[in-house]
């Protein structure tokens, strides 16, 4: 099917990071099942640096691949690092996704922040919460 | 590869290509021409619009040689508008499932006015006569109910649909697209008054189809020009096509006994496999359903990689998911029978044909179980589910 890249392909078909890390410093699931795609990403982070990542994913091709692709972008990464992925450097990274598919890197781009946010709140950081979305209300979604 | 997509399209079959080729390299006359070449041409559109009348129990003069399903939905619907909206009626009952091309046209119409009745399928997929009977009001211009359904291939009661309407007086379309060739059809003994077909879904050509139109009913044009199709439809006659689809719909109608067992073997035998993966659930009535359709939803993954995945091991087939459809929602025909959106989204369509064999159907319950299997393995909500934080839906 040419509707996505090689590389979203390759990232579909061989998933990295896929899994649980039991006990993570930082854990963040966006996105429902009505809409049809749930992103949930675990980190483990020691000295602010992300030295394990972990997903899953229920959703299409395309979600799949954002999140093994931003895994991989992440992973050894200073959280600093983390917090600035952007969906479009996601989306760059897999060679581009067709524009009705542009959503799920942003659900990837989110659900890393969400991590990140559930990090500093169970280790009482201080964070500027005008960087992370809502993401209960943000329009990427079908809108329930 | 092994192609389970049959009902979005069909191979055409070594007849129906045979009956096309004369008609491009030697008669290729245009059929309103008056010299011999175009005469030739004309000849054999009268002998096609004979063959198809024929096989769907009506008369010659009540067929009209369209582009397709979709042009045929949309002249049926819209010439039965024209009439109802002389005498003032001006409401149309439907069903919530129809093909687009049937929704769409309605929604057309009621942005000019009309009112639209869309009757609920239930769970089984399936719409009563006792239902229609029920909608039809005094001001009812047309009853509109697909012959089988395009998604979850269940099959309608045309024939009865067909009395309520023939006895209160109202006309009654049907989509009959999915049904040609694959079901016994017979416009009168029906009672249907329009029928549209589609030559692609039955091993002819894309591009072809049939309105047919009970005499008496006058039709509104939806493509304006010439005057072929007796005024009805412009643009010169498609005759390859033509020649094509009346050869694959006469081959499709003469071995539709035979067919018809092979394809319910193969496709009981798929359900019996896909029904053993756990938290599944067939979409449509088990047994009044077209004879190669198979649907299903399996709880905690989503459609599309599934579609994917069994692409790579070589499979066809199609989903309802919203990230298939190009929309945010998933198909409204598994909505329509009442499937939540959650299950909607992880739905799996295989249809079959002829030329499927036991042995692929083995290999596809395999496939497919393995892949749900893996798609649940990494799915968030398959965890929750398992872990009892959520509660299945699909028991
Ligand atoms: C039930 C039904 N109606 C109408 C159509 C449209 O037919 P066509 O593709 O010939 O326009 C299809 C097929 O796509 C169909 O399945």
């Amino acid at each position: 099917m040419a509707l996505y890249s090689e590389k979203v392909m390759d990232h579909f078909r061989n998933p990295r990071n896929v899994g649980v890390i039991e006990n993570a410093d930082g854990i963040g699931e966006v996105g429902n099942a009505k809409c049809g795609d749930i992103m949930k990403i675990y980190l483990k982070i020691e000295n602010d640096i992300i030295v394990d990542v972990k997903f899953e994913t229920f959703g299409c091709g395309s979600a799949i691949a954002s999140s093994s692709m931003a895994t991989e972008m992440i992973k050894g990464k200073h959280i600093s690092d983390a917090m600035n992925l952007t969906n479009k450097a996601v989306a760059e990274a897999l060679d581009g996704l067709p524009a009705h598919k542009m959503h799920c890197s942003v659900l990837a781009e989110e659900a890393i922040k969400k991590a990140l946010l559930d990090y500093y709140k169970k280790n009482y950081i201080v964070y500027d919460s005008n960087v992370f979305h809502d993401c209960e209300s943000c329009g990427h979604c079908c809108g329930d | 590869m092994i192609y389970l997509d049959n009902a979005a399209t069909t191979k055409m079959s070594q007849t129906a290509i045979k009956a096309m080729i004369p008609y491009m390299d030697c008669i290729y006359g245009n059929p309103s021409s008056l010299h011999s070449a175009g005469q030739k041409a004309n000849e054999a559109l009268t002998d096609a619009r004979e063959r198809i009348a024929r096989l769907l129990g009506c008369e010659a003069k009540e067929i009209t040689f369209t582009s397709g399903g979709s042009e045929a939905d949309n002249q049926a619907i819209v010439s039965a508008a024209r009439i109802g909206e002389r005498s003032g009626k001006k409401h149309i009952v439907s069903t919530a499932f129809e093909h687009h091309a049937v929704l769409h046209t309605l929604n057309k119409l009621e942005k000019e006015g009309f009112e639209v009745t869309l009757l609920d399928v239930g769970e089984n997929g399936i719409v009563l006569p006792e239902q229609v009977a029920d909608a039809i009001r005094e001001d009812t211009c047309l009853v509109t109910v697909m012959f089988a359904n395009n998604e979850i291939g269940t099959i309608q009661p045309i024939e009865e649909i067909g009395q309520v309407c023939r006895g209160k007086g109202v006309l009654f379309h049907t989509d009959a697209v999915q049904a040609a060739g694959h079901l016994r059809i017979d416009a009168k003994a029906q009672n249907i008054d329009m029928l549209s077909l589609s030559a692609h879904k039955f091993h002819g050509p894309k591009g072809i189809g049939v309105l047919y139109a009970r005499k008496g009913i006058r039709l509104t044009n939806i493509i304006e020009g010439g005057a072929q199709e007796r005024g009805k439809r412009a643009g010169t006659e498609n005759i390859p096509a033509i020649m094509a689809m009346t050869a694959a719909l006469e081959e499709a109608c003469l071995h539709m006994d035979e067919n018809s067992a092979k394809l319910t073997a193969l496709r009981d035998k798929l359900i019996a496999g896909l029904s053993k993966i756990p938290h599944s659930v067939l979409n449509g009535d088990a047994e009044k359903r077209l004879p190669g359709n198979v649907s299903f939803c399996f709880e905690g993954i989503e459609g599309e990689s599934l579609l994917l995945l069994l692409d790579d091991k070589g499979i066809c087939a199609s989903s309802g998911s919203a990230c298939t459809s190009g929309s945010l929602d998933p198909s409204h025909v598994l909505l329509a029978i009442g499937r939540v959106h959650d299950i909607a989204h992880g739905s799996l369509r295989l249809t079959l044909s002829e030329e499927n064999t036991e042995k692929e159907v083995d290999y596809t319950i395999s496939a497919v179980k393995d892949v749900v299997e893996y798609l649940r393995s990494i799915s968030p909500i398959w965890r929750d589910l398992v872990s009892g934080k959520k509660e299945f839906i699909i028991k």
